[in-house]
């Protein structure tokens, strides 16, 4: 089941385990990105909370945890090459597993198509 | 989730004073702008005008070019400005220009131009500037941001002595790196001969230019000042060239970091004296103490008694550990734990050629010293950074 959020992230559901990542419309707007700082692998997050940083040649953003769940397991290699995410931002380029508090909570998530059409 | 933040206006290291005014304001456009539309350009707002911050090949790549073959910038936006005397030789003008910034001014060459900052009563900058000694008039290049301002600071105080004449119509273009010289001479062969900070009236693609070498990159290169009209046949023959690419400003903020030149703003300001700038350099002879026009600008008494003297805090070179950007604003610490600021980051980010990050800032005076060993707060920790000697890419001009 593939997801996605309205701040640009998508999140691919197998099992209740959620593998997480930036949209690559989202990598668009941010530009070449030069540092990802992941969480702990262990570490239990609420819908909202910060996960991740990224930033680019211009700036910081957040990346925040999109459900409530515990990290699974974390992505290292975009910590060593953030480029990565810029290049294939849903498939070598994502960000880490959460293992979902409540699977049915991501029922509220928008599809593809809902998010595509919100990019326009 | 992620915040897509509008970069802070511009995406570089930006102050209130570039974005205050302009905001409300529809932004200009520089004569290249449906040029850097056809290019795919990604446009922000910065100091009043519509500016490509990137185009599709990513500020990285741009980077890149810059450093490895040439690059073409718009740099449109800055301020063009011809002061000449209303009577009498160009020295008049000189020495009336003498009076608003510490350089040696009467002594500057024909064909030579030199770095230059307006100071004010406090020994702050009001902005940092090129002048040129041209044919009968002296050229400057101001910042965009400050431009208006410029030209009212000199209307006050050299309207009496010079015709104080706004060229903001013309164009400016920046072709920088190591291919420039080949690039150019293609186009006008009489540019290879050019020193680092000559300026000659030339033609260029069959559009009078002033073509002066010199540049904000740390590398080789010219900056091709043309009526509007030739703006964008001008830069197509440049484009024309396989080593040359456009690039945007966000690559033209890194690789002014990398060489350690200052922004506008962010790392110089009127809050900050061009002795703790480190731009001691940018002063001759002749304006300091015991020089023949010793003082006369505005704020000597502080900027020679610091020049005598020194200073308690100073601009240097940051490199922070690992790998996470320490940016404009980050407070500085001596110690990783506790203990007061002894500093600010004023510029860093990503440096691409460096391959990692780079920073510039303030520091206390006994903190100044290559090698100390300083702590910047990041994100609620304090991350090692190390005092570092200017610039991080070392420059490449053809002197």
């Amino acid at each position: 089941m593939l997801k996605f959020t309205e701040d640009h992230e998508w999140l691919k559901i197998e099992d209740g385990i959620a593998t997480v990542g930036i949209t690559g419309y989202a990598t668009e707007q941010l530009g070449d990105l030069v540092y990802v700082e992941l969480p702990e692998a262990g570490r239990t997050v609420d819908k909202g909370d910060a996960a991740a940083t990224v930033e680019s040649v211009k700036a910081a953003s957040d990346v925040y945890a999109p459900l409530k769940g515990e990290i699974v397991e974390v992505n290292a290699s975009i910590a060593d090459d953030p480029s990565l995410v810029n290049s294939d931002a849903m498939g070598a380029g994502w960000f880490f597993r959460l293992k979902l508090a409540d699977a049915a909570a991501a029922d509220g998530l928008m599809d593809e198509a809902a998010y595509q059409s919100m990019v326009g | 989730m992620i915040e897509l933040r509008a970069p802070k206006t511009d995406g570089m290291s930006m102050t209130a004073a570039d974005a205050r005014p302009e905001q409300a304001a529809p932004l200009k456009q520089t004569p290249l702008h449906a040029l850097h539309a056809e290019l795919g350009a990604r446009m922000v707002p910065f100091a009043g005008y519509d500016m490509p911050v990137q185009y599709p090949g990513g500020i990285l790549a741009e980077h890149a070019q810059v450093r490895e073959r040439a690059g073409l910038f718009d740099v449109s936006h800055m301020g063009q400005i011809i002061v000449a005397p209303r009577s009498g030789g160009i020295g008049a003008a000189a020495l009336a220009l003498e009076t608003l910034v510490p350089m040696d001014i009467a002594g500057l060459k024909p064909g030579r131009q030199r770095y230059a900052f307006f100071t004010d009563e406090s020994g702050g900058i009001l902005d940092d500037l090129m002048v040129a000694h041209r044919d009968g008039h002296l050229l400057l290049v101001v910042n965009a941001a400050c431009k208006h301002d410029d030209l009212a600071h000199l209307q006050t105080y050299l309207a009496d002595i010079c015709d104080i004449e706004a060229r903001f119509d013309r164009a400016l273009l920046a072709l920088q790196g190591p291919a420039a010289e080949s690039v150019l001479a293609g186009l006008q062969p009489d540019v290879a001969a050019m020193r680092f900070m000559d300026v000659i009236d030339t033609e260029v693609a069959g559009f009078a230019c002033t073509v002066s070498r010199s540049g904000y990159t740390g590398e080789d290169g010219f900056e091709i000042s043309v009526q509007a009209g030739g703006a964008e046949p001008v830069a197509r023959a440049l484009l024309a060239h396989p080593h040359c690419a456009p690039i945007g400003l966000g690559a033209r903020d890194s690789l002014r970091l990398e060489a350690g030149l200052c922004l506008y703003g962010s790392d110089i300001t009127t809050e900050t004296s061009p002795i703790e700038a480190g731009l001691a350099w940018a002063i001759q002879k002749a304006r300091r103490t015991g020089g023949d026009r010793a003082g006369g600008f505005p704020g000597s008494a502080r900027i020679l008694s610091e020049l005598e003297n020194g200073v308690t805090r100073m601009r240097v070179g940051l490199k922070p550990e690992g790998k996470a950007p320490v940016r404009a604003g980050t407070t500085l610490f001596a110690s990783g734990t506790d203990g007061a600021s002894v500093g600010r980051v004023t510029s860093g980010g990503y440096g691409a050629t460096v391959g990692g990050p780079v920073a510039m800032g303030y520091v206390e005076r006994g903190c100044a010293e290559s090698g100390t060993g300083l702590f910047a707060e990041l994100r609620g920790r304090r991350v090692p950074v190390e005092v570092v000697p200017l610039p991080f890419v070392t420059a490449n001009f053809k002197r």
